[in-house]
């Protein structure tokens, strides 16, 4: 017995030294706290459940746990979680048959089971696992006190990644901000002016609003440190506006291109073009769904699979389209107008007979999730840039085939005059069918690119019929410069007006926007040069 | 080579005089109006209502107000023609003035609830539902039945009138024109579609309880209704044909068919196209105010862009510039979707779309054309 005895007093010199410099891994806790916790008034069992975080030990979790549980209990001021008729000694885990005579469970209320949430969000801090210390420490801006301060510095200190670093040291300085020292707040406002958060900025405005801060030496740099913010974020909005601008200006690009082939050049007006976009999101679903059955390891580049799957197949049904009714048409574009939208009624119906009416599901690859952040606060969405890099590879790609392929040369010369181009031996029945398939196949990639942001069911063609044509119609029709511009300016106003005024009046300003254009300039923003007969 | 005539003479026209107005209707044109007036507002109400339900010649309820519906949509069939099928204008908009109409008088039908609605307020049960105190402005009047016929014809009439003032004078005209009334029923359907604009969002405006102080329910205000659409059918009709078979119908295809050389003549086509577009606008604004008491609800989804392409395909089934065939058109098609919607919901989008593949290709003169067909009238 007295061995043991000087064993645990030895033990506990060792771990009192060691408390000086590393948190003490099992120190026995103030018998005054476990009385605290169990049945002082609720505002000392606030300040002992901090106090219990302040020392940094392991087991803390546990009690919290316990008492979040409604499973505390106290016996002769040793803390014991009791559940189901099992009671365990928290401070040395074993448990304990039977349970102790005097024992009396800690109930608690609604006040404390917050700071005991609170309390649990901290101790994340310290696990082992990076996600669970970065959602820590993003959490920890919004409800910063100056008892966190002393967590805090522990974190810090022993924390590698760069990133969670940065939010502790945020988290830290929100709070010192609440401490009765003015050179702490000062070091804490100076200190919040190198960030670029948003509740930053909220905090630092209420600190100059409300008369609390006595200091004003404070005040002056709290108003500095607001500037930088404020402009930080500014700067930081407009960027990540005029991405999405972009973002949503490549999208109408690529769903607009394969029209401005169809309509702009051929002259054919399309209204089956938003089921040709759908048509070709439906390749995607069912491309990802054959590699889920057959090929679960390359999951991942079924995408890259897609492509020219959407390309073939809605080319094709371009083909079918163009061979069978579009061509009796031309030259009579209402006509094409109604026939067109009777393909599309038809579409619609065989696509919701083969997949059925609900919306189906398509999957970004998991190299599409996530994104970059090229400034502090501003995140760029993979899927949103690999859609803009793929719409200016569909681009580049049509650009070539009518500027430098013979089908292109064709295309164009039949599209100038269409007798002198058969006079000298171009096929233009063959060329109408193929330059159709071209413009239905570059939708196809369009339905490809929406697959992977919207939804996918036979109705969503309908949404965007009227924005393609309201882009090729903007552009001018005739040549495909005209509808980059305008897909462009169309994305980033739009974008610009959602932020101010919502996204529906941003799109009926929109539409009122180019119904004024049209009466001010029928041609489009880019007219060809040239003479134009009218009949 | 031997033409010997002096050739800057200038050709003088023999002072012709006007070529005579044709009949306002045939013989058997009238014969056939006449049978339908009789059957429309006088045998179907008087059967609707003197018969018993059991009786061989009962028309039911349902009936009735399925072939109400479909009156109204002729009304919207014979507007369009003679915008579509007179001037070559084909509008994709026309749903609009149509649900236009119908809300400017579905807005004298909720006030007509009274205290009777769910939430038991004076004010409208969406406005209760979106904690609103009071009317918005542009509601103060509309308890006037007088106010609200007026709305029903001045909202619509100087939308399409400030419209197509400014598209007509800048000359927009085929696909065009077509792009931008779809963008803007499009835009007005998006626009009702929020709740904040005042007319009930999404669900739009229904349970409506009476009209007059008459419960819409009754029998006699359906049967009364069918008669009212009936009426304004063949009223609507008898204008159209007037102003076809005139002058202004001359000037009009004129325009249709070579809108350049009538401007060389002299005429100035901006006024005639607009008087045209604005008179159909407000047709189709009427047919909406009578169909919303007989279907009972009018909601954003009347405005959508597919909507206003139906309008269009009765009239090509029927016949463009035939005034009667878009009737039977209209018809035609309706009757199809109730039979089909019933029977085969899965399979009348493939119908539909299938009758505006054929029609297009092989019936570009719609089933009137066969008549003439069959008559051996080479003609047509």
């Amino acid at each position: 017995m007295p061995r043991s005895v000087f064993a645990i007093r030895f033990l506990g010199f060792f771990w009192f030294g060691l408390l000086l410099w590393i948190p003490p891994l099992h120190a026995e806790w103030d018998p005054q706290l476990a009385r605290m916790l169990a049945s002082g008034d609720f505002d000392s069992r606030i300040g002992a459940i901090r106090q219990l975080v302040a020392s940094g030990d392991p087991k803390v979790e546990g009690i919290l746990k316990a008492m979040a549980e409604d499973a505390l209990a106290v016996a002769n001021d040793r803390l014991l979680r009791h559940s189901e008729g099992i009671t365990v000694d928290l401070s040395t885990g074993t448990t304990l048959t039977p349970p102790l005579p005097a024992m009396e469970m800690v109930s608690i209320n609604n006040r404390i089971r917050r700071e005991i949430q609170a309390a649990l969000a901290l101790l994340r801090l310290f696990d082992a696992k990076r996600e669970v210390r970065l959602t820590a420490a993003v959490a920890l801006q919004n409800r910063a006190t100056p008892e966190m301060v002393a967590v805090l510095e522990r974190a810090m200190e022993k924390e590698q990644d760069p990133e969670i670093h940065d939010y502790l040291f945020l988290g830290l300085a929100l709070s010192r901000l609440n401490s009765p020292d003015p050179a702490q707040r000062l070091t804490a406002v100076r200190a919040l002016g190198d960030s670029s958060s948003p509740t930053v900025k909220v905090t630092l405005t209420r600190l100059l609003q409300n008369t609390q801060e006595p200091n004003d030496n404070v005040r002056k740099e709290a108003k500095t440190s607001l500037d930088r913010v404020s402009r930080r974020l500014a700067i930081g909005e407009a960027v990540a506006s005029l991405f999405s601008g972009i973002s949503l200006g490549s999208i109408l690009l690529l769903t607009a291109l394969g029209l401005a082939i169809t309509y702009g050049v051929m002259g054919i007006l399309n209204m089956a073009h938003g089921e040709l976009l759908m048509i070709g999101a439906y390749t995607t679903f069912a491309v990802q769904t054959q590699f889920r059955a057959h090929l679960p390891e390359l999951l991942d580049a079924y995408l890259l699979a897609a492509i020219p799957a959407a390309f073939v197949i809605t080319g094709l049904v371009g083909v079918v389209m163009e061979r069978t009714v579009i061509r009796w048409l031309y030259g009579r574009p209402l006509e094409t107008l109604l026939a067109t939208w009777g393909i599309s009624l038809m579409l619609i119906q065989g696509v919701r007979l083969l997949f059925g009416a609900q919306n189906v599901e398509v999957a970004n690859p998991s190299w599409m999730s996530g994104g970059v952040m090229p400034i502090p606060g501003v995140v760029l969405p993979w899927n949103r840039i690999v859609i803009t890099v793929l719409a200016l590879l569909v681009l580049a790609a049509t650009w070539g085939v009518l500027n430098r392929t013979r089908l292109g040369l064709f295309v164009r010369a039949v599209t100038q005059n269409r007798a002198m181009a058969g006079c000298v031996g171009v096929p233009t029945s063959r060329v109408d069918t193929l330059a159709f398939g071209l413009g239905a196949g570059i939708a196809g990639l369009g339905g490809v690119a929406i697959s992977q942001i919207a939804n996918v069911g036979p109705d969503m063609g309908q949404g965007y019929i009227v924005d393609s044509f309201l882009v090729v119609v903007l552009g001018g029709v005739g040549q495909l410069a005209g509808a980059v511009w305008a897909a462009l300016g169309l994305g980033i106003a739009a974008k610009a007006l959602e932020g101010w005024v919502g996204a529906v009046i941003a799109k009926i300003l929109m539409l009122v926007f180019i119904i004024v254009f049209i009466q001010k300039r029928p041609q489009g923003l880019f007219v060809l040069k040239g003479r134009q007969a009218e009949h | 080579m031997s033409d010997s005539r002096p050739v800057s003479l200038p050709i003088v026209l023999p002072d012709l005089p006007p070529p005579p107005r044709p009949a306002l209707l045939t013989r058997m044109g009238w014969t056939g109006l006449a049978l339908f007036a009789l059957l429309a507002v006088v045998v179907i109400p008087a059967l609707h209502l003197g018969t018993a339900p059991s009786h061989p010649l009962h028309v039911s309820g349902y009936a009735v107000t399925l072939g109400g519906k479909i009156l109204c949509y002729a009304i919207v069939a014979v507007a369009m023609d003679l915008i579509w099928g007179f001037a070559g204008i084909l509008s994709l908009g026309h749903g609009l003035f149509f649900a236009l109409g119908g809300y400017a008088f579905g807005m004298y039908l909720m006030r007509a609830i009274g205290t009777d609605g769910v939430y038991q307020s004076e004010l409208p049960d969406f406005m209760v539902f979106l904690n609103w105190k009071e009317l918005p402005w542009y509601w103060s009047g509309s308890d006037h039945l007088g106010v609200a016929l007026a709305l029903v014809l001045l909202v619509p009439g100087i939308l399409a009138f400030v419209f197509g003032y400014f598209a007509f004078r800048s000359r927009i005209k085929g696909v065009y024109f077509s792009i931008i009334t779809q963008a803007l029923t499009y835009a007005f359907m998006l626009l009702f579609f929020r709740n904040e604009t005042g007319f009930g969002g999404n669900n739009g405006f229904t349970d409506f309880k009476r009209i007059l102080g008459f419960s819409i329910t009754t029998p006699e205000t359906r049967a009364t209704l069918f008669a009212l659409s009936a009426a304004m059918l063949i009223a609507c009709l008898l204008l159209c044909r007037h102003l076809v078979t005139g002058k202004f119908g001359r000037v009009l295809t004129a325009i249709r068919d070579a809108e350049s050389r009538v401007m060389f003549i002299g005429y100035q086509p901006l006024w005639y196209k607009l008087f045209a577009w604005t008179l159909s606008a407000l047709m189709t604004a009427v047919a909406g105010a009578l169909y919303v008491p007989q279907v009972g609800i009018i909601n954003p989804g009347e405005m959508s862009p597919a909507n206003s392409i139906e309008i269009a395909i009765w009239v090509a089934v029927g016949g463009r510039g035939t005034l009667i065939g878009p009737i039977i058109g209209a018809f035609a098609v309706n009757l199809s979707k109730s039979w089909f919607t019933v029977s085969f919901p899965e399979y009348w989008l493939f119908f539909l779309g299938l009758l505006f593949v054929t029609v297009t290709l092989w019936l570009p003169g719609g089933v009137v054309s066969l008549w003439s067909r069959l008559n051996g009238d080479k003609t047509s």
